[in-house]
């Protein structure tokens, strides 16, 4: 093994062995940094099973296009055949006047009305499902298909896509915000214990100076205890996660289901476990980094 | 192998420790610096081996100039010496091995080669039936040996020594000297600060007295 990695799996155990050597010291930390942590990764588990939630129970965007009342059988037949030629159209869905004059007939109470009108006042119309839902997308589309000829209107239904992307979009703002602040959190708890650790280990740092050590060897097994200590603390930051996930997912489904809905939430995925643990991590080593720098500078 | 020209060193508020002190220490040579207690004697080996610097003149270790070394360069000059301070500088929650391990992991050697080379100073100063004693179950002597054994691990050239013998009692301090005569006698370039002088008036010796900062005549 090389003289460099042998280093740094000393440094390393070092580094456990000081976790190790004060347990209640280390259970404080890991709990004060996992319960940081554990806010926005519970954030960050919610607006997945939002997305889950809302992509499962709400129906594909569509936009309604009206035609003139006047537009004859021909017109209709071509407005069709170009709908369904649209690069943006994925499905074309034809309603007759015909055929919502006898739905409205079949509603309570409208069927004597409709029978004293002189003619039929319902217009062809069709029923689009664009391919790209984004609002902005469908906006565009619909402007598009307010040009053809023979439309007289043209409906979107995108109001509540665009309120879902902005509540996302806030919850979004809120958790990295939350992660953000919880992040400066754990670099500053590292800092102060890495000080502190520092300050117990100083006469082993003043002979390791005179004995020839450098800087980054002295610094070393501190930035690997920073290192652990964040991953411990994302490690416990996940559990609490796990477990509120597992505490709530009953009473949870239950509240879905007199919604009608078949809801199920579910824990922290594995991109999101992986990326809490290696934040946390590298904010330790940043934390650890920090302190050791100015200790270094100072002294 | 030591150059030390015109040599000064003031400590805040204006204590002059050192004044124009110039001398040469060849290699191989076995070096008393003698002196009252305050006389320098301590800052002379602190100025070689880098703890301090000096506010005027210059302080060579091999040619190098040991005052405007960069701080980086600092540890390599220091793995090629042997240091030996008054306070021992011992780790007391660490064993006698691991104290002496240290300036080999740091230096970076092989561990194979390193507890071999621990014992085997460890065995030098009679101090390997203890190699799994703390520091703090050894005798004022013993502590002493320990220091000098993680001193001379490294097998350095130069060898400096703070008050190796103070609060020794008469037949250690013999003991310890004697050990610094052996590793003269096989070439290594010894310093040692000293004002039980009597404890080292060795063979091919050489005096340098210090009075009040002053090299005396």
């Amino acid at each position: 093994m090389s003289v460099w990695l042998s280093q740094h799996r000393d440094a390393l155990a070092a580094a456990l062995r000081r976790l190790i050597a004060a347990p209640l010291n280390t259970l404080l930390s890991l709990l004060a940094i996992g319960i940081a942590l554990a806010l926005p990764a519970s954030g960050q588990m919610l607006m997945s099973n939002l997305l889950q939630l809302a992509s499962t129970t709400t129906p594909s965007p569509q936009i309604s296009i009206f035609m003139k009342l006047d537009a004859n059988h021909d017109a209709v037949s071509r407005t069709e055949k170009q709908l369904k030629q649209h690069s943006g159209v994925s499905a074309v869905k034809v309603v007759t006047s015909e055929q919502t004059l006898a739905r409205m007939k079949m509603s309570e109470g409208l069927g004597d009305v409709i029978d004293a009108l002189p003619k039929n006042p319902f217009p062809d119309a069709f029923v689009v499902t664009p391919h790209d839902d984004r609002p902005d997308a469908m906006e565009s589309l619909a402007k598009e298909l307010r040009g053809l000829p023979g439309v007289e209107h043209v409906q979107l239904d995108s109001a509540w896509a665009k309120r879902l992307e902005a509540l996302l979009r806030l919850g979004r703002t809120g958790v990295n915000l939350l992660a953000a602040f919880l992040g400066v959190g754990l670099v500053a708890i590292t800092f102060n214990t890495i000080r502190l650790q520092v300050l117990t280990h100083q006469a082993e740092v003043e002979v390791s100076r005179l004995l020839g050590a450098t800087d980054r060897f002295i610094a070393r097994p501190f930035y690997y205890f920073g290192l652990l200590q964040g991953l411990f603390g994302g490690l416990v930051a996940w559990l609490i996660v796990f477990v509120a996930a597992a505490t709530l997912r009953g009473p949870v489904g239950e509240l879905a289901n007199l919604y009608g809905i078949d809801f199920n939430l579910v824990s922290l995925g594995t991109t999101d476990t992986f990326l809490l643990l290696a934040v946390a991590g590298l904010l330790g080593w940043f934390g650890a980094a920090l302190s050791v720098r100015q200790h270094m500078r100072d002294t | 192998m030591i150059r030390f020209s015109q040599v000064g060193k003031r400590y805040p508020p204006g204590l002059d420790a050192l004044s124009g002190i110039s001398f040469e220490v060849n290699a191989g040579e076995l070096v008393l610096i003698e002196g009252h207690s305050g006389a320098g004697k301590s800052t002379v080996l602190k100025l070689i081996a880098a703890m301090e610097h000096p506010t005027a003149g210059t302080v060579l270790v091999n040619n190098q100039n040991v005052g405007a070394m960069k701080r980086a360069a600092v540890p390599y000059l220091r793995r090629n010496l042997g240091l030996v301070l008054q306070d021992q500088k011992l780790l007391f929650d660490r064993t006698s091995f691991e104290n002496v391990l240290l300036p080999l992991s740091i230096a970076g050697f092989p561990a194979r080669e390193a507890a071999s080379r621990a014992r085997a100073a460890l065995d030098k100063v009679g101090l390997l039936k203890r190699e799994k004693a703390l520091p703090v179950s050894l005798s004022g002597g013993e502590q002493q040996r320990l220091a000098i054994a993680r001193a001379v691990v490294n097998r350095p050239k130069l060898l400096l020594a703070d008050e190796p013998t103070a609060h020794l009692d008469p037949h250690t301090a013999r003991d310890v000297a004697r050990i610094f005569h052996d590793f003269h006698q096989v070439g290594v370039t010894v310093l040692i600060a000293t004002y039980d002088d009597a404890l080292f008036n060795l063979d091919g010796a050489r005096r340098l007295v210090f009075d009040h900062g002053r090299l005396a005549p």
